[in-house]
């Protein structure tokens, strides 16, 4: 069955030379789409892709990369709206591209976060006056 | 029918007055008519939550040994420098006010993770903060240096004064240019990309009181969690501008300063808040109680979103350069559907004010005047009305050369 899964990838310094996720499509017919690269201030490389494929094939695709000592993450876990600071403005809504944060109950106006939407651009995080959108890498 | 504060609030006292929130007092005109609910209705609560740059907090320290004159001097709290101005233990810390190794729009956008605001949450929450001060020493205050953590169980006078708070109305800002603009309404994106509005539109109190006729100097509110008082007109206030039906502003017009105890307010209710390449600022909370004296108090007090109309403004051009032209005009039930079409474009909406947040001041508000804790005052004198030819002037500037 074909799915799609967003996952976080943390290469380590000596890696971030070495063409790896290449093998991806190569040798585990999957595609990916690049939603964000850095290399991060350590000398770290950051990699969030969305993986498309047969579910076996991504396990094994993970798997590969695991032997590759890249860290894997999914990404779901990873922007964290901290619900006691956040005051239910709504700023952020307009700034999500793509429907993450919204309001539901157009009654309450009470702001909503839904992680599976998430793409981790980070778009919202300092539009927030409270900064209650923390992003855990 | 007429009703007077001394017989609500007699009402009140036994805990027998009928008080409701602004959206129950909707749903009770919707089916029984404005006649009924006029009399059976005691008191409405509104209220708003939202950024208040304008809003500060003074205290008094309490004297050291031996005594430091911080008035002339210099002083900060946790690195946010606070005003030395006043006499010898008295400083006053504002929203807007940031460290000076605040790198502010340096690189553009600036952060401005921490200010005034901030300093003002931390305090309410009963945390220490750190007040560090130089004092250039005299006979009577003879000490010149002081560094101690303050709390503010410890101090003595601390005052909440915002001398600008609970806009009557204000603007729908837009970017029209190709660049994203930093405001203190947000982040707004190039191209009409977003409208952020920011108003509790029927919630707000000086909406249901579009004319001042019961909110006035010495109306009892909610304020940040405690109680407090309206002191004066807030600055800017514009009471002869524009009017749509009912009286009701269409562009930002009446402000009122406010003024309260700080040792009983909230943190809940008083946020430090951040405006990405704008500054600091401090997000309070506040609910004020309106007597339904009378069928026309009620119909004041009966407006709706759909009923009041914003000002939508380009912040690219016509806001910063002060002209008076406007993209268009839009109500609070269009702004908080989530999309308004401007020219023809389907433009997504974002708060500023929290609309929830507001909803929850009305209810606890209500919920102190039904158990008798609350009650309403008498004005004491009442903020310059629409007729009064009190108006909001620009600078108009003689260069000193």
């Amino acid at each position: 069955m074909t799915t799609s899964k967003r996952i976080v990838l943390r290469f380590p310094k000596e890696k971030i030379d070495q063409p790896i996720v290449y093998k991806l499509i190569k040798d585990y017919d999957l595609s990916f789409n690049i939603l964000r690269a850095n290399i991060m201030p350590d000398d770290e490389g950051l990699m969030v892709l969305e993986l498309t494929g047969e579910d076996a094939n991504i396990k094994k695709g993970l798997d590969y990369l695991k032997k590759q000592e890249v860290n894997v993450q999914p990404l779901e876990k990873d922007i964290v709206v901290n619900w006691d600071k956040c005051t239910q403005c709504g700023a952020c809504v307009a700034q999500c591209p793509v429907g993450a944060l919204y309001i539901k109950d157009r009654k309450t106006m009470k702001v909503e976060f839904d992680p599976e939407k998430c793409i981790a651009c980070e778009l919202c995080v300092l539009p927030c006056p409270p900064r209650a959108i923390e992003v855990k890498f | 029918m007429v009703k007077t504060l001394n017989e609500i609030n007699e009402k009140i006292k036994k805990g027998q007055a009928v008080v409701v929130s602004k959206e129950e007092l909707l749903d009770l005109i919707e089916k029984q008519g404005i006649e009924k609910t006029a009399r059976d209705v005691d008191v409405v609560t509104t209220a708003t939550f939202g950024p208040m740059c304008s809003s500060s907090a003074y205290i008094n320290t309490g004297h050291t040994r031996p005594k430091i004159k911080l008035g002339g001097g210099r002083a900060t709290l946790n690195g946010v420098p606070v005003y030395t101005g006043f006499a010898a233990v008295d400083i006053s810390i504002g929203a807007t006010a940031m460290p000076d190794d605040d790198p502010r729009n340096a690189v553009h956008p600036g952060e401005f993770k921490y200010g005034g605001g901030h300093v003002i949450e931390e305090l309410v929450a009963g945390k220490d903060v750190a007040l560090e001060a130089t004092a250039y020493g005299t006979d009577c205050y003879p000490r010149k240096e002081l560094k101690t953590w303050i709390n503010l169980k410890d101090v003595n006078e601390a005052v909440l004064f915002n001398p600008r708070n609970a806009y009557q109305n204000y603007n729908v800002a837009v970017n029209l240019s190709d660049r994203t603009l930093y405001t203190y309404l947000g982040v707004l994106k190039p191209n009409l990309g977003n409208a952020n509005y920011c108003s509790a539109g029927q919630l707000s109190p000086l909406l249901n009181d579009p004319f001042y006729k019961t909110i006035g100097i010495g109306t009892k509110i909610f304020l940040g969690g405690g109680i407090g008082y309206v002191a004066w007109q807030g600055t800017q206030h514009n009471p002869g501008g524009l009017r749509g039906e009912n009286g009701v502003p269409k562009r930002p017009l009446g402000t009122l300063a406010v003024i309260g105890d700080l040792k009983q307010m909230s943190s809940k209710w008083l946020k430090g808040v951040s405006f990405v390449g704008y500054g600091t600022t401090l997000s309070v909370g506040i609910g004020i109680p309106i007597p339904i004296l009378s069928e026309e108090t009620l119909k004041y007090a009966a407006v709706k979103d759909a009923d009041i109309y914003a000002a939508i403004v380009d912040y690219s051009d016509a806001y910063p350069n002060g002209k008076t032209d406007i993209v268009g005009e839009v109500n609070y039930a269009q702004l908080k559907s989530g999309e308004i079409e401007i020219k023809g474009k389907k433009v997504p909406t974002s708060g500023i004010s929290s609309y929830s947040k507001a909803q929850e001041i009305a209810e606890i508000l209500k919920s102190w005047i039904k158990k008798g804790d609350f009650t309403l005052t008498d004005t004491v004198a009442p903020l310059p009305s629409a007729e009064s030819g009190y108006k909001l002037k620009p600078l108009n500037e003689r260069p000193i050369k």
